[in-house]
């Protein structure tokens, strides 16, 4: 019960926010929800299937570029354009890929994706043509419905109309990731995760699902992506680098894999400790790694694991 | 005949493992396989369900041929099996457990958009099958949770939720007291004549177990069939007395 309303609390709090807090701290906000997207579908395969992808800023950077190439090449601005031109690219490349990743477990999985990752940002980096290499693309300003929002400036912009778009993909993508996970497809995913042997006695195609589990999870990272475009202005191919993809797993270890909520907690504060620490001392990444080695040892449920103690597990605790 | 097995030969290099194994069971047969350790009870086993292929010999369930076919193929067919070693999920509720085997049993695995909870189906037929298994009382516990004797009961639980014609139970009391060895039996018996199972195949070590419920044993010993007659006629058989029963009473008893 207190989960839920913690739960409530936080929506409103994200929907009364441009009311009421700093644009600075609402720019702030874009990122965080993007990845928020990008991690609810990483924790189907990491949370609800066990399975650690190392290679995630791969789809990433498919949903990024999409959305630079639509607006830039093609002159297709509507957002609703990019997010669903994102979703099938990032499902294709992600059933492509996931082909041959799923028959692997563990760290051999995880270094298959690592190594699909490396080959798109080499891609990226060397089609300078057709990728603008290091360089980047530009990201034109979507249009959100149709409008093009041409009172607005670039930072009233992203802080109104753009924040709530995100907020509404955030919500659509939660709610469906939600479903997902409480279907009985969802239930054969926890038996893929806690006993592949046992799972396959019963008759759950191992492999077939985890494929399933990669796909969806392409298509959210891939949407995510797209999301995180527009704020900057700007792509480049460090999106798609193996330590972006790094940073998505430590955001699901530091809000905690095994609740539903834990990698969008771990995005929230990830996003803000990394402004609040580089604001301070220039190396951030040391005292990143510092908190992810204490992560592990002390706490290794995440923020949500100590926050999940607190509530009782009567709330909608690590279950499903 | 329900389940029949050809000539089964496995090599691992130069050891044979199982050496021309043949017998077929019948629907309403309970059939022990018994043997000392190495005689190739966990091989056949294997290759019963699908999940070794043999080196010559075929394997035929329902008077079709099933060799290696793997072991989601043949639980879709109609055959359960549970394991040596105690297999659970050990996040996951005893009712989430049932649940799972009867999703796949239902086919309703791929449903995405479904809600689980709100599908009476398949909690109907896990609470029922939760009750014959006597594990009500626990059905919220999770499985990693469960003391061992109740951890073995789901792993069987999980087989029998599939409502399979045919089960292959290796080992369904190991690990397990004496006490609970008999309740297991019995609950194990029951559920097979409630879900009307056609027939019970186990490999089992001790030999209380193995005469008291099998309606025929299948002795085996370095990967051939040494006996295979009802339990009376293998206690008069001096030869299988000598082999199996001296030997697997005492120093392979788990």
């Amino acid at each position: 019960m207190r989960g839920r309303l913690v739960l409530a609390g936080a929506a409103l709090a994200l929907l009364t926010a441009p009311l009421v807090v700093p644009t600075y701290q609402i720019l702030l906000l874009l990122p965080f929800m993007a990845y928020a997207v990008v991690l609810l579908g990483l924790n189907l395969l990491f949370g609800y299937t066990g399975l650690v992808s190392f290679g995630h800023a791969l789809f990433i950077g498919i949903g990024a570029y999409a959305g630079a190439v639509l607006t830039t090449h093609l002159g297709i601005r509507h957002l609703e354009a990019i997010l669903l031109v994102s979703a099938v690219a990032g499902g294709i490349v992600a059933a492509l890929v996931g082909l041959l990743c799923v028959r692997y477990v563990k760290i051999y999985f995880g270094m298959l994706t690592l190594a699909f990752g490396m080959v798109f940002y080499t891609f990226l980096l060397k089609f300078y043509r057709l990728t603008g290499g290091d360089e980047g693309m530009r990201v034109l300003r979507p249009l959100l419905l149709g409008q093009e929002f041409s009172d607005f400036g670039k930072t009233a912009y992203l802080a109104g109309p753009y924040y709530y778009y995100c907020l509404a993909v955030l919500a659509l993508a939660a709610l469906g990731m939600w479903r997902i996970v409480r279907s009985p497809f969802g239930l054969c995913l926890r038996t893929i995760r806690d006993n592949p042997l046992k799972a396959e006695a019963l008759g759950v195609s191992v492999t077939r699902y985890r494929w399933y589990a990669f796909v969806i999870s392409g298509v959210y990272g891939a949407v995510g992506g797209a999301l995180l475009g527009p704020p900057t202005g700007n792509v480049d191919p460090t999106l798609a680098y193996w330590t972006h993809s790094g940073n998505v797993v430590f955001m699901t270890l530091l809000g905690g894999f095994s609740h539903f909520w834990g990698p969008v907690l771990g995005a929230f504060v990830f996003i803000y400790l990394q402004d609040l620490v580089m604001s301070v001392v220039p190396y951030w990444r040391l005292v990143f790694g510092a908190i992810l080695a204490f992560l592990v040892i002390v706490a290794p449920g995440g923020l949500m694991g100590l926050f999940t103690r607190w509530t009782a597990p009567a709330a909608d605790a690590p279950r499903a | 005949m329900i389940l029949e097995a050809r000539g089964l030969t496995k090599r691992y290099g130069d050891f044979v493992a199982l050496d021309g194994v043949s017998f077929a069971v019948a629907a309403g047969e309970f059939v022990s396989i018994i043997g000392p350790n190495g005689a190739g009870k966990s091989t056949l086993i294997n290759l019963l369900t699908g999940v070794a292929t043999p080196t010559a010999g075929t394997v035929r369930f329902k008077e079709r041929e099933v060799t290696g076919i793997g072991s989601v193929a043949l639980t879709r067919l109609g055959m359960a099996r549970s394991f040596q070693l105690v297999q659970i999920f050990p996040e996951l509720t005893v009712l989430e457990t049932l649940e799972a085997a009867v999703v796949s049993r239902l086919g309703r695995g791929t449903r995405m958009w479904a809600s689980l909870a709100g599908d009476r189906a398949v909690r109907d037929a896990a609470g029922e099958v939760a009750e014959l298994f006597r594990l009500a009382d626990k059905r919220h516990a999770l499985a990693r949770t469960l003391p061992q004797g109740d951890k073995k009961l789901l792993d069987v639980a999980s087989a029998f939720a599939l409502s399979p014609e045919i089960i292959l139970l290796d080992e369904p009391t190991s690990g397990v007291s004496t006490a609970d060895k008999h309740a297991i039996m019995e609950i194990l018996v029951a559920a097979a004549r409630r879900i009307g199972l056609q027939a019970i195949i186990q490999v089992e070590h001790d030999m209380d177990i193995v005469f008291g419920y099998s309606r025929r044993i299948i002795a085996l010993h370095q990967g051939r069939v040494l006996a295979d007659a009802t339990p009376e006629a293998i206690k008069a058989n001096s030869q299988v007395v000598d082999t199996m029963i001296g030997r697997a009473r005492h120093p392979a008893a788990p």
